[in-house]
């Protein structure tokens, strides 16, 4: 997982060592990330979303599940 | 406490392909209102998706276009192009400020004859007029306009049937410098084939030229074609009262005047790259002074479609779904597809949204809901993360979209029109299963028990 390599700063830029590849994210990814490299499980991603954002936890799921096909196009996720 | 407005998770390769991906939207196209009414109070109302047609945006530009042709040559008729648009609240807005119809089949007669257009007032085109057609148009005094020798043997039978001489015009094609010539509607002119329809006409004695007509092409983005086409047609008109003897009374130089929507292959804006109106006016205005011999100043009849409907015509639709694909774009899937958006094939449209969406961009594409893989609206599009329920205003729509869109797959949506007072009017229902079935005959031995 090289999510848990990730740096990232607090304007939302990103580096990845492994690659060299940088990446622009804004604070919803950002806060899916470090939850994803804490080995948080998806259901509970998408329960903290629902109760800090004005989203469903049904919507956030569907969020999460798209985000992390993402992160697997961009190797960022086995 | 509040919860925070949410931002659905978005991730971007910095990428030189993507320059433009991945920060904030520095300027999002908005789109809030249609003559001054929510969009998204009328999607609540009536559904989405939805054609939106403004009547004030039509009555202006009509209202700019005859301007600039009367102001500078003021014997000036425009007949609406009914295949353009031909549903009737949109003709009857054109046949209110003036214009006459032009139809190119017996269906669009009929249709102009429904909505109240008299025959004197139809200009009857196209390459094929059913003979009971033609007696219709001739009895009603419509300006029959020949396409072929075969149409001139078959007005030559429907004037023996009448008992009297029709007064017609012929279509002409020429070379105005433009590539694609349009050659296969009417004559050539110069070949002789143009002189010869008219002496063939003469010799018949039954029919009588009262009108020379061509269309050069559409979408036309050199003005001076027009200048071209006016010459040669003025030109021929001198010699036909010259060398035959009849008086043309009018000439018609076609449509084809191009709108403010972006070609695809074109990369420059339409601002810069259309001509205005005024552009197209001069051009054939004065070709008229610098070719009329003597005093007398035929009609000129415009049938301009395009120009004057498809700014007026927006489609609003939906995000009912998205999903990351393999190449990681984003897709969005809408509830309108290109079933409904004939004109898609050569124009990349105006696509905005009706609110501001907070977050940085993201390369998408935007499907229709058709289960078929070229259902793509826009294969490449910044958009910044758009949640279901989003909408998207596409334009210009307003030209061919309504005439041209199919019934597949799903009904065909509702169509309104903002009026100038600013009420909302439905004019056209969504079709239902009752529509679409009602002219099926299932076989007794196939019913289903």
């Amino acid at each position: 997982m090289r999510i848990e390599n990730l740096a990232v700063n607090k304007n939302g830029f990103a580096f990845d060592p492994t690659s060299g590849e940088t990446f622009t994210l804004n604070e919803t990814a950002k806060e899916i990330i470090e939850d994803l490299a804490r080995g948080v499980e998806e259901k509970e991603i998408a329960k903290k979303l629902s109760e800090e954002y004005d989203v469903t936890q049904e919507e956030a799921m569907n969020d999460v599940l798209d985000f992390k096909e993402k992160l697997k196009l961009y190797g960022l996720l086995s | 406490m509040a919860k925070k407005t949410y931002e659905k998770p978005t991730i971007i390769k910095v990428e030189s392909s993507h320059s433009k991906a991945g920060v904030p939207m520095p300027k999002q196209k908005i789109r809030k209102k249609i003559g001054g009414v929510a969009i998204d109070e009328m999607v609540e109302r009536f559904g989405s998706p939805l054609f939106i047609f403004d009547e004030k945006a039509i009555r202006e530009k009509y209202r700019s276009a005859y301007e600039a042709f009367s102001s500078r040559y003021p014997n000036v008729q425009f007949g609406w192009s009914y295949k353009t648009n031909y549903l009737k609240a949109v003709c009857a807005v054109f046949h209110q400020e003036g214009a006459i119809a032009e139809v190119v089949s017996e269906f669009e007669y009929e249709k102009a004859r429904e909505l109240g257009i008299e025959g004197k007032d139809i200009i009857y085109n196209g390459p094929y007029k059913p003979y009971d057609s033609l007696v219709t148009a001739a009895k009603e005094g419509a300006k029959i306009h020949i396409d072929t020798f075969d149409e001139i043997n078959d007005l030559e039978k429907v004037a023996d049937e009448l008992g009297f001489e029709i007064p017609v015009a012929i279509r002409l094609n020429m070379d105005t410098g433009i590539y694609p010539q349009w050659s296969r509607f009417g004559f050539n002119i110069e070949s002789g084939q143009a002189m010869d329809a008219v002496k063939r006409i003469k010799a018949g004695g039954k029919l009588r030229l009262t009108g020379l007509h061509a269309h050069i092409g559409t979408f036309m983005l050199d003005a001076n074609a027009y200048k071209v086409e006016t010459t040669k047609m003025v030109r021929l008109m001198n010699e036909v009262e010259e060398k035959v003897g009849f008086t043309i009374e009018y000439i018609d130089v076609g449509g084809g005047f191009a709108s403010k929507n972006h070609l695809r292959g074109i990369y420059q804006p339409p601002e810069v790259v259309v001509p205005t109106i005024d552009d197209y006016a001069e051009a054939i205005t004065s070709a008229l002074y610098e070719n009329i011999r003597g005093n007398s100043y035929p009609k000129l009849y415009l049938e301009t479609g395009r120009h004057l409907i498809d700014e007026a015509g927006y489609l609003v639709t939906s995000v009912v779904a998205s999903k990351t694909l393999p190449d990681s774009r984003r897709s969005y899937i809408v509830d309108a597809g290109v079933n409904l958006l004939y004109t898609y094939f050569w124009y990349k449209f105006n696509i905005e949204l009706t609110r501001e969406v907070s977050g940085i961009s993201e390369p998408a594409m935007i499907n229709g809901p058709l289960c078929m893989n070229i259902d793509v609206i826009d294969e490449s599009i910044l958009l910044p993360r758009l949640r279901r329920g989003d909408k998207l205003v596409i334009s210009p729509v307003g030209a061919y979209n309504v005439t041209q869109w199919m019934q597949f797959i799903r009904y065909r949506p509702r169509v309104l029109m903002v009026t100038e007072e600013g009420n909302v009017e439905l004019i056209r229902e969504r079709e239902e299963l009752s529509d679409i079935e009602k002219r099926e005959i299932l076989p007794d031995k196939l019913k289903l028990k």
